[in-house]
């Protein structure tokens, strides 16, 4: 591929998807980008770029984002979000709210292992103290991953990646080689393509965001873009939180991080001045 | 070093496994049958055991039952590893006792994220 081809491509995705691809991603777009030309009947890579050139929005184009996209993910991924949604972010909810509902919104949510694992995550606290009602809305920018989200079907193999096995055997019903997804646990989730390059008006606001391992896709400019859309989507006492290599800080001064809590972020003002303002409060209430 | 008792009878599946769990910081026992572990386990408890289900001699399940009666047989986690991948065993199994669950074929992601889910790792 010449380097104004790769430029194109690159452009193209970027602009549609918010995806960076520098020049040492060429493999990717090779591997990636030649199973879509022959799909499509062209030779090759410089007969479909050839041919995006001529029209850049269209089922081509659309192909060639959904092959740039990566959806890997699993079930508890990285564990420790989970233990800060269960283990802070529920409780901190319980002590300041009068109400135990959530929305929760999984800005990347692949083929679904993260909503479904809140999902059972908030069933195991159905009809205890501290269960929550929970609105779960799962977006991502891939069609393909978003249907085989809304399935709830998977593999041995994916299965067995970060599941426990007493959830597995709870949750799931065997067919073969195929695990499918308890229909109770698959109906608390809402499925919706969406574009984090959009604007989030029309999402409503949500008390937790996930937004882990999609940042890490995009540039700066955009990053920071995306940081503003998502505060203004978060009541003053959300959270936010994010991949194990991602951060907010360099981009805003929106969101802090929640000290102790790898990944996790609240709004500037929110959580932030609870912590410090409720020891002097006790105080008062003392005197 | 925490102690990894491999119960597999195929010497190439035992391989596999050491070869994993060394690099995951485990020290490796071997055995080939469920009788052959629990005669090791009497001598010496391991932390951590991987446990294949079809064996000769003793099987997995037997031996699992066997050592959950035995002092201190609470003690070590097991992790099934088998080819049984049907709920009725994967159930069988837990109310044996079993900590966690692998179905095979296996590769490193699974068994570290398998061990890590049960501390051990």
């Amino acid at each position: 591929m010449t380097p104004s081809d790769f430029q194109f491509l690159a452009d193209l995705v970027k602009q549609r998807s918010g995806i960076v691809l520098s020049e040492e991603k060429g493999y990717l777009v090779d591997s990636r980008l030649n199973p879509v030309a022959r799909q499509n009947g062209l030779a090759d890579l410089d007969e479909l770029v050839a041919k995006l050139r001529v029209a850049s929005i269209g089922p081509l184009a659309d192909a060639v984002l959904e092959a740039m996209t990566t959806n890997e993910s699993f079930f508890f991924r990285d564990k420790t979000p989970f233990d800060n949604f269960e283990k802070h972010i529920l409780p901190t909810f319980a002590e300041n709210r009068a109400t135990k509902k959530l929305r929760i919104w999984c800005a990347a949510a692949s083929s679904g292992q993260e909503p479904y694992s809140l999902a059972m995550l908030l069933k195991e606290k159905e009809g205890t103290a501290d269960a929550w009602q929970a609105d779960i809305i799962g977006t991502d920018i891939s069609k393909d991953i978003l249907e085989k989200a809304k399935a709830g079907l998977y593999s041995q193999f994916e299965v067995q990646r970060g599941l426990p096995i007493q959830l597995l055997v709870k949750y799931f019903k065997q067919d073969g080689e195929v695990w499918a997804i308890d229909p109770a646990i698959r109906a608390k989730v809402i499925y919706k393509y969406f574009n984090l390059l959009d604007s989030f008006a029309a999402l409503g606001k949500f008390d937790v965001v996930f937004c882990r391992n999609v940042l890490i896709y995009f540039d700066q400019e955009t990053k920071k873009e995306i940081f503003e859309k998502i505060a203004k989507v978060m009541p003053p006492d959300g959270f936010l939180l994010l991949g194990a290599s991602e951060t907010t800080i360099g981009l805003t001064e929106r969101f802090k991080p929640v000290k102790g809590h790898r990944g996790l972020y609240a709004l500037d003002g929110g959580e932030t001045t609870k912590s410090v303002t409720a020891p002097n409060q006790m105080k008062a209430a003392a005197s | 070093m925490k102690q990894c008792l491999v119960v597999d009878d195929s010497r190439v599946i035992r391989k596999v496994a050491r070869q994993i769990l060394e690099e995951l910081s485990f020290d490796i026992a071997e055995a080939g049958d469920g009788q052959e572990a629990l005669d090791q386990c009497r001598s010496r408890m391991p932390e951590a055991i991987l446990l294949d289900w079809n064996m000769p001699v003793m099987n997995g399940i037997d031996f699992l039952r066997a050592l959950r009666a035995e002092t201190n047989g609470s003690q070590p986690v097991v992790v099934f590893c088998t080819t049984e991948n049907d709920i009725t065993h994967i159930t069988e199994a837990m109310q044996a006792g079993a900590n966690e669950y692998i179905m095979k074929p296996f590769d490193r992601d699974i068994i570290e994220a398998k061990f890590s889910e049960v501390g051990l790792v």
